[in-house]
């Protein structure tokens, strides 16, 4: 990288070139799709296609007409991040108002559906809901994170230069194909693998990015060692490349519209998809975000990481156990039955890694407990552990057999996740992103301790509310279909129990307003720190529980 | 001890490392299944979905139908007997992908076939609260109105015989005309709809002779489910279908 002289008039850029010339080929590429597409869906995504890569060429000549901008001559590349954290909490509040809307309809049918706009019916929408927290929300913070760790850790600026902003976009652009594909009804079915077959090869291309700038800093790192948390990005990114590129295998049956048929078929395909699916859980929504505790937990609480050789056994039992926990999404199936029971054999072995990790994370704080009093940033990340250590056994329980052929189908599996994403995710990733912002914006607190405190406190009743009515009505409708009476005879229709679950819903649906409300807070208080501003507050942290000043 | 500092100091190292213990449980769970070659049962009856029935399946798919209905029926005693004898893998081997589903907010569909008439499934539809007071479901009056797009029938086909399913030449050369002819009883065609897809309903399923909807291949779809395999010849205890 050359250093600018002032007053240097610099040669045009190479990568506005390089760049100007492949999105305008991508451009006219998506424009010819559009114009032969074969169905109407297929025709709005080529022409969604060629908007998002005009925007990347608006935005390279814009960055890069008056030759290198400051950004990419940084000692770290912190735009990047800081456009992922941006995004992080747009697409989070996006998707937690997806959820309680369906969670809305779920309770009061007769109001929130429509006959005549087939976009706004719970199947279509309910994909909206999962890919936008999983992929959209916890995406963008995985992304974001792993940018701005792997960068710290191993002192050096992220390697590629234009690369981390292809990735950065081209994930948005990904974002976008795949929920305006649900509302169209584009979908390959394949419960959080959803999008279609060209929506997958993008994620590949952008995937592949991800994990060469990811790489390419670890190879120009000027520490000796990798840390612990990069371990867990790399297991993160390298096993979810596997898995969406095997679980999305599918021949298009045509190669101008958006239909595709899937590879695999029937008990092949419904292994291959819950081997795909619970690992979506073990490395997406768990080994990515456990990197994100090993790094922001110590840094928070100023402590160092409570034991190395524990951070190893936990890394490589939970990689590889993880993945042979898919089967027991299958109990009493038609899948085989020596699958299926070592499925649940390896979910129960599952505990010891999860609560493993759990105790590294939560013995950090050794010698620092007095913070979570002060602190409600680290109480945040603290509580996020504690909720994966919650939900972490919850699961293996559940994969039980036994306790299967209660769960399954019911609310209860609902509740469980949402008691890892709402709690473990959720609060984990909202701790990280309080912590990121004053860092990336360079500014010295936060904006206001006491709206964190607002945040926590409500979304905390709130993922109550939402567990416990998920337990209650999953138990209360499994019982109810396995009850029999007195002649032997089944004691409920099915739409009985559907009725008994009226009340639940409302509740679960409170909970998740509760969730929002509670993000929307950080929003605004996330704004307000990036502006500058510093609310004058009657000392720091939850009035009256600050503690007397310690000299 | 072994000196795990080899892996924290190359990262080609550590991705290797990854990789093959990541792969591990997948290798010795699924690929089996491939090979295994009692992993789906040998029962007479199934036969690849007939072009209308494969254009409704398309629908549920496309309205997220798999959401809220599973397809799947569990060997316990209340489901079978709720719902009917319990799925064999056999029944969805031409399934790609599959429809198992994974959560019941509304009952499994594994064997709806031929439960309720078409009109009860026509009025369900458009309105689920008119025969069902207490559904939580959405209504689908619009698939009453929307004429099913035939092209690429064919091509639909195909791709499936290319995933494995074994669509004859026959088949795929009629797919345009069976799919047309099995929702019309009076055509031309409907007898060789029945001939090449056993047990194919042939009729105006959503009561609307003057056209081909959406909601003709959805409820064509739905009547055939669970239907296909003859369980007074299928032997639950013999050797060959204990998985």
């Amino acid at each position: 990288m050359t250093h600018l002289h002032s007053g240097e008039r610099p040669a045009t850029p190479g990568v506005l070139i390089g760049g100007g010339i492949a999105l305008s080929l991508a451009i006219m590429g998506s424009i010819v799709a559009a114009r032969y597409a074969h169905d109407s869906g297929f025709a709005a995504h080529a022409w969604i296609f060629a908007a998002g890569f005009l925007a990347g060429l608006v935005w390279l000549v814009r960055r890069y007409a008056n030759g290198i901008p400051a950004d990419d001559l940084t000692p770290y590349a912190d735009g990047v991040v800081r456009a992922g954290v941006i995004a992080s909490v747009f697409w989070g509040i996006a998707g937690f108002l997806v959820g309680l809307i369906i969670a809305l309809q779920l309770s009061f049918p007769n109001f929130l559906y429509f006959p005549d706009l087939p976009f706004t019916n719970f199947g279509r929408l309910r994909p909206l809901h999962t890919s936008a927290v999983i992929f959209a929300f916890g995406g963008n913070v995985l992304i974001a994170t792993s940018f701005y760790v792997v960068q710290r850790t191993s002192k050096a600026r992220l390697f590629g230069g234009i690369l981390p902003w292809f990735v950065f976009g081209g994930y948005q652009l990904f974002i976008v194909i795949a929920a305006t594909g649900y509302l169209m009804g584009i979908t390959q079915s394949k419960e959080y693998a959803e999008p279609e077959w060209y929506a997958d090869l993008w994620l590949t291309i952008v995937w592949v990015c991800y994990l060469l700038v990811f790489v390419g800093t670890l190879w120009k790192r000027k520490e000796p060692h990798i840390y612990v948390a990069n371990w867990f990005y790399l297991a993160f990114i390298v096993t979810i490349a596997m898995l969406h590129i095997v679980n999305n295998l599918a021949v298009p049956v045509s190669f101008l519209g958006s239909k595709s048929v899937q590879l695999f078929g029937g008990v092949q395909d419904a292994l291959t998809q819950w081997w795909y699916g619970h690992n979506a859980v073990g490395f997406f929504l768990t080994a990515g975000f456990l990197a994100i505790m090993y790094y922001f937990i110590p840094k928070r609480a100023e402590r160092p990481v409570y034991s190395y050789r524990l951070s190893i056994v936990h890394f490589w039992s939970l990689i590889f156990i993880y993945i042979w926990a898919g089967p027991h999404h299958l109990h009493y199936t038609a899948l085989p039955e020596w699958a299926q029971t070592l499925g649940m054999t390896f979910s129960v072995m599952l505990w010891m890694p999860s609560w493993g990790g759990m105790i590294n994370g939560l013995m950090t704080l050794s010698g620092a407990w007095d913070k979570l009093r002060t602190d409600p940033v680290l109480r945040m990340l603290v509580v996020s552990v504690a909720f994966y250590g919650m939900s972490t056994f919850e699961g293996p329980v559940m994969s039980v057999k036994a306790v299967n052929a209660l769960s399954h189908y019911t609310d209860w599996t609902i509740g469980h996740v949402h008691s890892g994403a709402l709690g473990w995710v959720g609060y984990v990733s909202f701790g990280a992103l309080y912590c990121l912002v004053p860092w990336l914006w360079g500014r010295k607190q936060l904006y206001s301790l006491k709206l964190v405190e607002w945040h926590f406190w409500i979304s905390t009743v709130g993922i109550l509310f939402y567990i416990t009515s998920m337990w209650i009505s999953g138990i209360m409708q499994g019982l109810m279909w396995r009850a029999y009476n007195d002649f032997g005879f089944l004691s409920y229709s099915f739409v009985e129990t559907v009725e008994a679950m009226h009340p639940y819903y409302i509740i679960r649906a409170l909970g998740g307003a509760l969730f929002l409300i509670g993000a929307l807070i950080m929003a605004y208080n996330l704004w307000r720190t990036a502006r500058g501003d510093v609310k004058s507050e009657a000392g720091a942290g939850s009035a009256g529980l600050a503690p007397a000043a310690a000299e | 001890m072994w000196d795990h500092g080899k892996f924290e100091r190359n990262s080609i190292l550590l991705i290797a490392g990854i990789l093959f213990v990541v792969s591990i449980g997948g290798l010795i769970e699924i690929a089996p299944l491939f090979y295994l070659e009692n992993t789906i049962e040998k029962v007479q009856g199934v036969r690849p979905y007939s072009p209308l029935e494969l254009a409704g399946r398309n629908i549920y798919i496309r309205e997220g139908c798999y959401n809220c209905h599973s397809q799947m029926i569990r060997p316990l005693r209340d489901e079978v007997e709720r719902y009917g004898h319990y799925s064999l893998a056999a029944e969805s081997m031409y399934d790609h992908p599959f429809q198992w589903g994974s959560k019941r907010s509304g009952p499994d569909l594994a064997r709806v076939g031929g439960k309720y008439s078409d009109e009860w499934q026509r009025d369900h539809l458009m309105d689920p609260r008119s025969v069902v007071p207490e559904s939580v479901m959405p209504p689908y009056r619009f698939l009453a109105e929307h004429e099913l797009k035939t092209r690429d029938v064919q091509a639909l086909l195909e791709a499936n015989r290319a995933t494995g399913v074994p669509y004859t030449d026959d088949m795929i050369a009629n797919a345009e005309a069976d799919l047309l002819a099995q929702a019309n009883p009076e055509s031309e065609g409907a007898e060789a709809v029945a001939a090449r897809y056993p047990k194919a309903l042939v009729r105006d399923f959503d009561g609307d002779p003057t056209k081909l909807t959406e909601m003709d291949a959805l409820i064509a779809y739905l009547q055939m489910l669970g239907t296909l395999v003859d369980f007074s010849t299928f032997d639950a205890n013999s050797k060959d279908n204990i998985r």
